[in-house]
């Protein structure tokens, strides 16, 4: 058991060392990005120093480096979702959202027919839905909902009825706006059970909770490198390796082929016909070192550290506001991670967001990308704290502190 | 204690608050006659919808209902109070100058040797507004339902 220490991790992430109108930040913005390491930093930042030269191509010293530093993070991305297959399952994309346009249209566009059902949530960040219904106005898949209940939950209840004709289950592990966890490894059994395949979305959950491909018995998992302690710029696309292998190319140009003539191309084997271009090097090593150092804190202590801020979080809440901050997401800490979306009565998320502001405190007022759910819950937007490794219960305190500022400003 | 900025007080004065939590002219007109314009902003969700009636080149009445932040909000319920019963050329005038309010740099507004200046003293309440040009994300809010007002006197002007 690795030993986890939430201020060491702190001391570890300069960013947090910001002064913001005279006070010390108060970050809590994780689930709409995270905050980076050291350890992140400098290995990017080092292997702009010494290694940087373009992968796959040359055959000099620091271009083998480069090219070895970025096959190295698709290793260790592998080990980290305990890819089967190993590196040659993983895919670098330029984010979830990428990931997910690289589900729709490349298997998407390939296996799906028009009638076949592609089921996902209401609780979907835009990147899993908006893909969907471009493959609808091209292909005519249907793309149905699974709703969700009065407690934030997914409504399973009718799930069966729902899974008919469906050939994709496309959900997300941890909602962004409610910080629900769902059941993914019984989705699996259900979708399997029905001849249908199950996506993840991992964008939240493999940033905050432990992931094993194989235990949770999926097929594709997508998630994105800035949301893990990792830079921006770099998605990841996994899929078993005869799913892959299956799957034609997405974007077309350089790194993509095996061979181009004046009469065609042949496309490369691996993730890399799904690489168009010169792939996010730097990003690479920089999530290499995001997953090292994950995993060096445990995602088990991660996970917990995270439940008991949220769980101290929701019960202060409670008590301080008396239902005027109301949350809107489940209000115990069973299957909920540190995602707390918040409605302030009478008082508009973006209002309270800038007195939040000026504490130092950032949170995320709007949508978050969310549209279904905010209408779901007849919610415009929502202010949206988010907890990460390095945060606090102090930074609970500065938010209960401005919360209650804005209440009385606008009361 | 909080040392809060006077940067949050600039922007949240006394009279923004007043008019967010009493916005006057609230309400809707029968359209047709009177015309009707939907304003939205889809990054945030604020939305107003203004209903105005004019007769003989002059705003009679003008009524509005929306959901928003405070700024949008109370910015249309300022709006309201400042162009009922204006003609349409001063109707006119008024959102040029707020127009310009809002897109003024900070700048201009602390030396008063700079030129284009505002004139605070004829923007009247509307000019509690100015705050707003310090908090850059916030400026759609404010003029918000200022456009949608816009639309609607050109939607007239298409019409007659």
């Amino acid at each position: 058991m690795t030993s986890f220490n939430a201020k060491r991790v702190r001391a570890d992430i300069p960013q947090l060392n910001r002064v913001i109108f005279d006070r010390p930040i108060t970050y809590l913005d994780t689930a709409s990005t995270s905050l980076q390491p050291n350890a992140v930093i400098d290995a990017m930042s080092r292997y702009y120093q010494l290694r940087h030269a373009n992968v796959h191509r040359a055959v000099y010293q620091t271009a083998s480096e480069a090219t070895a530093a970025y096959e190295g993070s698709r290793e260790a991305v592998a080990r980290f979702i305990n890819a089967p297959g190993g590196a040659g399952e993983v895919v670098f994309t330029k984010n979830a959202t990428e990931s997910f346009n690289l589900l729709a249209k490349s298997w998407g566009a390939t296996f799906l027919k028009a009638g076949d059902v592609v089921l996902v949530s209401e609780m979907e960040h835009h990147a899993n839905i908006v893909p969907w219904f471009q493959l609808r106005e091209q292909t005519g898949v249907e793309v149905r909902f699974i709703p969700t209940t009065d407690d934030y939950r997914l409504d399973l209840s009718r799930l069966d009825e729902l899974m008919r004709g469906v050939k994709l289950l496309s959900i997300t592990g941890m909602s962004n706006v409610l910080g629900t966890i769902n059941p993914i490894n019984e989705l699996a059994g259900v979708a399997h059970r029905h001849g249908a395949m199950i996506a993840v979305d991992g964008a939240q959950s493999v940033a905050h909770l432990p992931t094993d491909v194989v235990a949770l018995d999926i097929d594709f998992l997508i998630f994105t490198g800035h949301k893990m302690l990792g830079p921006t710029g770099i998605g990841v696309f996994w899929t078993r390796e005869d799913i892959l292998d299956s799957m034609p190319p997405f974007l077309g140009g350089g790194g993509m082929i095996a061979d181009v003539r004046t009469d065609g191309y042949t496309p490369a084997d691996g993730p890399t016909r799904f690489e168009a271009g010169t792939p996010p090097i730097a990003e690479a090593v920089g999530l290499n070192a995001a997953v090292l150092y994950l995993d060096g804190l445990g995602m088990t202590n991660v996970v917990r550290h995270e439940r008991a801020l949220a769980g101290d979080s929701l019960t202060r809440l409670a008590l301080e506001f008396q239902g005027r901050v109301r949350v809107i997401g489940p209000s115990d800490t069973t299957d909920r991670g540190g995602v707390i979306s918040l409605d302030v009565e009478g008082v508009h998320p973006h209002d309270v967001a800038q007195v939040l502001d000026q504490f130092g405190v950032c949170v995320r007022p709007g949508h978050h990308c969310a549209k279904p759910l905010m209408r779901r819950f007849d919610l415009a937007a929502t202010v949206r704290a988010s907890y990460g490794p390095y945060s606090l219960a102090k930074d609970t305190d500065v938010l209960i502190e401005a919360l209650g500022h804005a209440v009385k400003m606008f009361g | 204690m909080s040392n809060l900025g006077s940067n949050l007080d600039d922007l949240y004065r006394e009279i923004i608050l007043d008019h967010y939590r009493s916005p006057r002219n609230r309400g809707e007109l029968d359209s047709p006659p009177a015309i009707r314009v939907e304003g939205f902003n889809p990054l945030c969700g604020d939305e107003i919808v203004v209903y105005l009636d004019v007769e003989d080149g002059v705003l009679k009445n003008i009524k509005m209902v929306g959901s928003g932040c405070s700024i949008s909000q109370s910015s249309a319920s300022l709006m309201s109070a400042a162009v009922k019963g204006k003609t349409l050329k001063q109707v006119r005038e008024t959102i040029a100058m707020f127009k310009q309010l809002m897109t003024v740099q900070e700048s201009t507004l602390a030396h008063d040797d700079e030129s284009p200046k505002v004139d605070l003293h004829a923007l009247g309440e509307l000019a509690a507004l100015q705050g707003v040009i310090k908090f850059p994300v916030r400026i759609k809010c404010a003029t918000l339902a200022w456009n949608a007002l816009t639309q609607g006197l050109d939607e007239l002007n298409r019409l007659s």
